[in-house]
């Protein structure tokens, strides 16, 4: 065996590359020509929606902001919170919307039926305000088992019960077999906001702790061993849970030390805290050690070559607080029910800004970066 | 975690990083070429270069599966996806791989039925479910995932399962090493050997890199104190004088390899006279194809394979990124034109490619961050 007939050209084309090498001048100035380039106003260049469109990543951030946020622009959506804070009379309204698309429908712990719910509910609790009234809305496939449906109701309606919503407008249509997988579900809410508190992303302070209120990517996890493409099995369930009395709770414990809450769902608690980051302008640095994860989504992502941190959590929030609150924010949020196993888990500092960085647990560094579409399983 | 956390202690790999740094001898500037893309993962993940002295590097090698795929040969493959009557399969890091006209995604987007499977079983469970369509499967990689690939076509055969294919990319490592070894601008001191592609081949074949190239090889496992014990291996090889294959993944990898793998493979396939590899050009003897006997599970032999020839984009610089000529941000268009989200060069989409695992993990100032990993100290208390 011989290798091949490039050989001779090699190092020419070594010697070119160093000499371009030579240009770039050092490692430092290339890294600042790329944060420039990252802070350019995102274009879409797909001529057609890809799955990496919908999976919270940096291809939704773009498609946002380059199709929905342009083409409707105004203050309170370019702010692109959890929930838009409008002003109805004298009163402040938290309002909020999402759709669930999930497969299978039903997994160990639930079913779309308290996501539809939980998440808008939680939408609503993380922006600081009281959940009060939800809408409904189905897209059904012809042909879909009515009991499935009664089933995925009595969830909501026990859910929104639990959460002290109502569901008290709502929608159906019926398309052909084919046109949709089951059952789709939209939700929105509204919520009172009679606290005096500013939350948002871009308030996080140098100094400030990052607390998240339980173990990470149960729900991502549980719902990829439902879809029964690996044959593994565990008593894993989802996490899906109302927030929003753990979201007073740490309100009451932090007041104004409360800087941002967000429900970590699609793309986890990294892609939360690159939000924060870049809203900032601040660095945040996480000790990957104390990261609360169960060992069987560990080894599940160790399985899959996913990162946890990338998982989605249905019942899991991130809060960044001050410093002096941290630890009475830290003993509310443990005292919840919903917060057992919540921890401080990194810190906010202000170099480099805009970026997440982890301290490994084998005591190096790296960054932590929005993936583009969903963590793609690697071949070996 | 269980036989995961005993190999990410960080106090065994301070105590190896001190030993590291004690064979040192001073002056000397020590580059080890990891040849595995799982290692490059690995390093990146666990930020194991801050427990290496500046004058020890880890150059980023050609063992990356979806790295080394030549752009035409995706183009070919979209081209079998998009009969009416095909459903094609391929592993999940596969599927963002650009090729002159798009990647996976894009032709799933534009109407194709592809499918992301973690196992060739997969596609044959698929086949079995869909007997209206042929279902082809994507094989990529190296020595590693060639046996599950033979065993599957052997399985189908068994089945008679007449609808199930196979498009084979699959690659040997011995030629991509040699190339390396052959390339006049060679400046490694040893090589981390392949710890996966081992396990079936087992650690004869890297005999000729110590004896005729000198340069020590130890093979390695893939948790970071696997890697840094690799490391420390290759340098005591150094300090000793000694040129060694060493196997410093006895608990997988057998020293003979995996003899019913190789003969799975061996039944199967048989080398192509020639090979194109991304950014080295071709190799010949380096690829693998299914032999004539099972012509009819062969995607190549069964669809007109337009065989697209592409070149390499000429900003792209993912040969000297793969040759570890170039670091990966020495790249003309490394992080701006080319980036996870809009790749040029297969090293920035899987995550084990040099590139991507970079810009995804080290694309920082290593000053400026220990600055603020120090300052802000990140945990109050647990």
């Amino acid at each position: 065996m011989t290798s091949g007939t490039r050989g001779a050209s090699w190092a020419e084309d070594a010697v070119a590359a160093h000499a371009g090498a030579e240009h770039l001048r050092s490692e430092e100035a290339v890294l600042e020509r790329i944060e420039r380039a990252r802070r350019r106003r995102p274009r879409v260049r797909e001529e057609r929606i890809t799955l990496a469109h919908g999976a919270g990543g940096k291809a939704t951030a773009t498609l946002i902001e380059a199709v929905f946020v342009d083409a409707f622009r105004n203050p309170e959506l370019e702010r692109l919170g959890d929930a838009a804070v409008v002003g109805v009379g004298d009163a402040r309204l938290a309002f909020t919307t999402d759709s669930y698309v999930v497969s299978p429908l039903f997994f160990p712990g639930g079913n779309i039926g308290d996501l539809a719910v939980n998440g808008t509910v939680n939408d609503l609790a993380v922006a600081g305000a009281r959940p009060q009234h939800l809408s409904a809305g189905f897209v059904l496939e012809e042909g879909f088992p009515l009991a499935d449906l009664r089933r995925i109701v009595d969830t909501m309606a026990a859910a929104a019960a639990a959460a002290g919503v109502q569901i008290v407008t709502g929608d159906t249509k019926v398309v052909q077999r084919g046109k949709a997988d089951g059952c789709f579900v939209t939700t929105a809410g509204v919520g009172l906001l009679d606290r005096t508190v500013v939350l948002d992303a871009g308030a996080a302070r140098p100094g400030d702790a990052v607390i998240v209120s339980g173990p990470i990517g149960d729900h991502g996890v549980t719902v990829m061993l439902a879809r029964g493409d690996l044959d593994v099995e565990s008593d894993l369930v989802s996490d899906t849970a109302p927030l929003h009395t753990l979201c007073a709770a740490i309100l009451d414990a932090g007041g104004r030390g409360v800087r941002v809450m967000r429900d970590a769902t699609r793309g986890g608690v990294a892609t939360i805290l690159n939000e924060v980051a870049r809203a900032s302008g601040a660095a945040v640095v996480v000790d990957e050690a104390a990261v609360p994860v169960r060992p069987e989504v560990t080894g599940a992502a160790e399985l899959l070559g996913i990162d946890p941190l990338y998982v989605a959590c249905e019942g899991r929030l991130v809060a960044v607080v001050a410093e002096e609150v941290a630890e009475e924010v830290l003993a509310a949020v443990r005292a919840h029910p919903s917060g057992d196993g919540a921890a401080v888990i990194g810190r906010v500092a202000d170099d480099p800004p805009g970026l997440v960085l982890l301290r490994t647990a084998f005591g190096g560094t790296r960054i932590v970066d929005l993936l583009v579409g969903d963590p793609l399983p690697r071949i070996c | 975690m269980r036989f995961v956390d005993e190999f990410r202690d960080p106090e065994a790999a301070r105590h190896l990083a001190r030993s590291i740094a004690e064979l040192c001898e001073p002056g000397r500037r020590y580059a080890f070429m990891e040849v595995c893309g799982g290692h490059t993962h690995t390093i990146y993940k666990h930020g194991l270069e801050d427990h290496l002295p500046e004058t020890v590097r880890l150059v980023h090698g050609p063992g990356c599966p979806v790295c080394v795929l030549p752009m035409g040969r995706v183009d070919d493959a979209i081209a079998i996806a998009e009969h009416d009557d095909v459903i094609m399969t391929a592993f999940g890091d596969m599927m963002r791989v650009p090729g002159g006209r798009g990647s996976f995604f894009d032709a799933k987007a534009a109407g194709a039925d592809i499918r992301m499977v973690y196992s060739p079983l997969d596609a044959l469970k698929i086949a079995r479910n869909h007997p209206d369509k042929r279902v082809v499967f994507m094989a990529i990689g190296f020595e590693t995932t060639a046996p599950s690939t033979a065993m599957t076509v052997l399985r189908a055969q068994a089945e008679g399962l007449e609808n199930f294919a196979v498009f084979a990319n699959h690659v040997t490592i011995i030629p991509a090493i040699k190339a390396i070894l052959d390339s006049p601008d060679l400046r490694l001191d040893g090589f981390l050997g392949p710890g996966h592609v081992s396990t079936v081949i087992g650690c004869r074949p890297y005999a000729f890199i110590a004896r005729d190239h000198g340069k020590p090889l130890v093979t390695s496992g893939f948790e970071p104190l696997d890697i840094l014990q690799s490391v420390h291996w290759l340098m005591r090889q150094l300090a000793e004088g000694r040129c060694e294959v060493e196997n410093q993944y006895t608990r997988v990898v057998p020293w003979d390899g995996n003899r019913r793998a190789l003969e799975a493979i061996g039944r199967v396939m048989e080398l192509r006279p020639w090979f194109e590899w991304r950014g080295l050009g071709f190799i010949s003897h380096s690829a693998m194809q299914l032999r004539e006997e099972f012509a009819a599970f062969d995607a190549e032999r069964l669809y007109d394979v337009p065989g697209v020839r592409v070149a390499d984009p000429k900003a792209c610089q993912c040969g000297e990124v793969l040759k570890g000529v170039l670091e990966p941000w020495e790249c003309k268009v490394f992080g701006t034109a080319c980036t996870p989200e809009t790749p040029i060069g297969t090293c920035m989409v899987s995550s084990e490619g040099a590139c991507a695992a970079y810009y995804n993990f080290g694309r920082f100032s290593r000053s400026r961050v220990r600055e603020a990993t120090l300052l802000a100290d990140p945990v109050v208390r647990r």
